[in-house]
């Protein structure tokens, strides 16, 4: 039997109020990949917080031990130092600062008053090469993508002496060919012996990577799963976390599409706002039936996100050309204002940069798209608001004590849901979900994919924009593949599969 | 809602009630003399008036407007040499003056807007460029005194001291109608309502300040008409903020830009209206502060910026947008007055009154801040 390198016992932790973790245990043994799942609030965080000492010693029961010792970590560089340390899910990286500076950052090479800046990137780029990145290390960050700065993360860590490296949802914000090279590069940690902890929702990338699986539910551990013994079929793992059977991850729709066309695109073309000469979306057409739900599959980067607000009155983007029908009579949106009005919403993927208002109670945010509908000559009946917000919430299912909350204090879950009602309230008959499930736990996924198939099934047209594809299979009537800026293959419900949609993105990357 | 929430939720009122309470007592009682007070009123209306309207500049995401006391001169100049000197028309005079500032305000808030030039860097040029146009207007000279037919407008009283009294008790029965009268719309549309006790306590609380400032302000002179006019702004600017869709639109922005925008709303427009609105009211304090002293001068204005700014935060406005209502600005212009005013009658010295007053300003944003950490 391998050493066991971390031990977590019987670790309680309240909150004022709350019990986020009741005597929960963790045993991980040196050199594997164990993964940590269970839905959101389920207190998977809060256990990395107590192991990396964000919340010090004594603000918990229970005992830390790694490599043999009990550990009493009061800050972050204490675990730090013992060569613990976290990735977050929101990367901590300074965008005008170059890689070099930021993998050394609270690490600086040299003297205190006087860096050795040569040092820095000759370490830095060899380090770069082990997370298998090409770019100097004295790019700035805000220049290279998501992907790319999540290795960068990696990069920083090592810089540190890792020994047992926690990942806090490294891929909630990747595409898949990113996410598995993230995924290959632990495993060849692994061989090289760190040991890492990730946290994760994806559970197929799970399978992929991880020895153990150690399943939480409201803040107790209920199992440790083995992969070579124990039965870790997705369903076992989901039935853990969730408490109950969730036979069908995607509810079943009883409605089919009608034959009249929603939103119909021609010729769409797209610029890049900063760097006019690139063209972003390239002569893209599609076309959305009312009650039919359309998906839109790529790579991160392909532009499925920048053709969604450039269509949403021209939110991305310059120099647009193109032609937009909706409900069969051709449209200009030049503005946002003028999108909604006529008919057209975008949720987008990002709930809380672009989509709500957090400091703001949740009945505000559900009125902000179309606030004529509860107000007269500009005058606002806050009464028929709240009455309206709640009016979503029983809807929606939307867990939160009163409409009178602040949306910064609710999960992600219901904070999409949140967002989902601000749209719905606006009452489109085209609504772009953008990533509707990123981030969000399986039992609230279910919930959402209930309320998409709700408002097909009363006549909307919906483009669900997803990375991922199990998602986008199973909901999607039809769906499209965009590569680069390019719409390069259409696959309806019954051809479409995985590797049809991954052949088509790189038989296109390959230019053929 | 329990007792703790409720003290929360009005700290600054209650910390207005305490520091009221140590001056009246170790001024022994001269605070709240009825004299004291109209002065109290006088004094401050001026900081009451520019924090409204730097409200709505700090609610679009804690910009602030420095160019505000340079605008009071400027347009107090403007309005010196129009009225004394060249012995205009009254009306003319102030419509002009009012739109200079709306001139002013045009200009700042088109950068800031359009531009999209930081607001501390428009209004700190404007606040060195307005001072100098009002230090050439003037030549440097103080121009005074004005004609009694100006003083007037701004500070006399209305009718007989009585009619104070008589006025807050109308108002109070007016604002208790109203209180029932919205409690039943509600429940007869099948609102969720407010917790009764705290509604009717709150009611009573307010009811009884009107009729205390009627039954005070009888004792002396009666209702000063700055009075009323302070009354028409804050409770034009309480309405437009919290009951309008333009006015939560400031919320909006302050919250989260982006979002705004994805919802269709003009964002460069709410920048435009802040500023402008700003200078609007810079114009209108002008006015009020020219009569008050009767008198334009090359240093007037000087820091009214910063008596506005404090009163915002004091009143619980965020530096970083999105928060803050006009009921708890004019609360920390009132607080503000009333440390200045009793200091003041205390005979304490005017360096060390400066001093009391930055650090209260920090304390009570630390005690903001804080309170709000323990919330989560």
């Amino acid at each position: 039997m391998a050493k066991v390198i971390l031990e977590m016992k019987q670790i309680t932790k309240t909150f004022p109020g709350v019990k986020a973790l009741d005597n929960v245990n963790l045993k991980v043994e040196k050199g594997e990949i164990h993964a940590l799942v269970g839905e959101n609030g389920a207190g998977k965080s809060t256990l990395m917080n107590v192991l990396s000492g964000i919340y010090n010693y004594g603000s918990y029961e229970g005992d830390i031990i790694f490599e043999g010792k009990v550990c009493q970590f009061k800050t972050i560089k204490d675990s730090e130092n013992k060569g613990i340390v976290i990735i977050h899910q929101e990367l901590a990286l300074v965008p005008y600062m170059t890689i070099g500076e930021n993998m050394f950052l609270g690490n600086e090479q040299g003297k205190k008053f006087a860096l050795d800046w040569q040092e820095t990137y000759a370490k830095a780029d060899q380090l770069l090469k082990v997370v298998g990145l090409k770019e100097s290390s004295r790019t700035l960050i805000k220049d290279i993508g998501v992907g790319k700065q999540q290795l960068v993360e990696i990069a920083k860590a090592l810089a540190k002496k890792v020994k047992l490296l926690i990942l806090d949802e490294p891929t909630a914000s990747l595409n898949e060919s990113d996410s598995k090279v993230l995924l290959d590069l632990l495993l060849q940690f692994k061989k090289e012996g760190i040991t890492s902890i990730i946290i994760s929702h994806k559970l197929n990338e799970i399978a992929y990577v991880a020895d153990k699986i150690t399943v939480i539910r409201d803040g107790s551990t209920i199992e440790t799963l083995d992969k070579k013994t124990d039965d870790i079929s997705e369903e076992h793992i989901i039935k853990g976390m969730v408490g109950r059977d969730l036979s069908n991850r995607f509810p079943s729709r009883s409605t089919k599409p009608s034959k009249e066309i929603g939103l119909e695109v021609k010729d769409w073309n797209v610029y890049h706002p900063i760097y006019t000469e690139r063209k972003v979306v390239d002569n893209v057409s599609l076309n959305v039936k009312k009650g039919e739900i359309v998906g839109i599959s790529g790579l991160m980067g392909a532009g499925r996100t920048e053709l969604a607000m450039s269509l949403f009155g021209r939110s991305y983007g310059s120099n647009i050309s193109g032609q937009i029908k909706i409900n069969g009579k051709e449209v200009q949106l030049k503005t946002v204002k003028q999108a909604i009005e006529n008919k057209l919403a975008y949720v987008t993927e990002d709930r809380k940069g672009n989509g709500l208002v957090l400091s703001n109670p949740i009945y505000i945010n559900t009125t902000m798209a179309k606030m004529d509908k509860v107000s007269k000559a500009g005058v606002i009946d806050k009464a028929l608001e709240i009455k309206v917000a709640n009016e979503y919430r029983e809807k929606l299912k939307t867990k939160c004590p009163s409409v009178l909350q602040s949306v910064g204090n609710l999960s992600g879950g219901n904070q999409q849901k949140v967002l989902l009602s601000k749209w719905m309230f606006a009452e489109p008959d085209v609504l772009i979900l953008d990533e509707p499930t990123r981030g969000i736990d399986v039992g609230a996924k279910y919930e959402i994919y209930c309320i998409i198939n709700d408002l097909v099934a009363a006549g909307k047209s919906v483009i669900m924009i997803s990375s991922e594809l199990p998602e986008v299979l199973g909901m999607c009537d039809r769906i499209y593949v965009m590569n680069e800026g390019k719409m390069v293959g259409e696959l309806s419900h019954e051809e479409a599969t995985q590797e049809k949609i991954m052949a088509q993105i790189l038989k296109s990357g390959r230019g053929e | 809602m329990d007792m703790k929430q409720v003290l929360k939720k009005n700290t600054m009122v209650i910390a207005l009630l305490l520091v009221a309470l140590f001056f009246t007592w170790q001024t022994s009682g001269a605070l709240l003399s009825a004299q004291n007070i109209t002065n109290l009123i006088a004094q401050n209306s001026y900081v009451v008036i520019l924090a409204v309207g730097m409200l709505l500049c700090i609610l679009t995401g804690g910009n602030i407007d420095l160019s505000v006391g340079s605008i009071v001169c400027l347009i107090g100049a403007i309005a010196g040499k129009m009225i004394v000197e060249f012995k205009m028309n009254l009306v003319v005079a102030i419509v002009f003056c009012i739109l200079t500032g709306l001139l002013i305000g045009s200009w700042q808030a088109f950068w800031i807007a359009y531009v999209r030039i930081p607001p501390f860097i428009v209004t700190l040029a404007g606040m060195l460029l307005w001072r100098g146009v009002a230090l050439l207007v003037l030549k440097g000279l103080t121009i005074s005194p004005f004609p009694d037919n100006y003083l007037v407008l701004f500070n006399s009283y209305i009718g007989a001291p009585q009619l104070a009294l008589i006025m807050g008790i109308v108002i109070t029965i007016l604002f208790v109608a109203f209180k029932v009268f919205s409690r039943q719309t509600k429940k007869k549309k099948g609102y969720e309502q407010e917790n009764l006790a705290v509604e009717i306590s709150r009611t009573a609380i307010i009811s009884i300040v009107i009729i205390a400032l009627g039954y005070k302000l009888s004792l002396y002179k009666g209702i000063p008409i700055i009075l009323v006019l302070l009354a028409i702004i804050v409770a034009l600017y309480s309405y437009y903020t919290s009951k309008t869709v333009p006015g939560r639109y400031y919320y909006a922005i302050g919250g989260n830009e982006k979002a705004a925008k994805l919802s269709g709303i003009n964002t460069n427009k709410v920048y435009f209206k802040a500023y402008l609105n700003m200078a609007f009211l810079s114009a209108v304090a002008a006015l009020v502060c020219v009569a008050r002293f009767n008198s334009s001068a090359p240093t007037a204005g000087t820091n009214y910026e910063m008596d506005a700014i404090a009163a915002c935060f004091i009143g619980g406005a965020s530096a970083y947008g999105g928060i803050g209502t006009v009921p708890g600005v004019v609360i920390g212009a009132i607080f503000m007055g009333v440390l200045n005013n009793g200091m003041s009658i205390m005979g304490i010295d005017a360096n060390w009154q400066k001093a009391v007053k930055g650090l209260v300003l920090l304390a009570a944003v630390v005690f903001d801040v804080m309170s709000k950490k323990k919330d989560k």
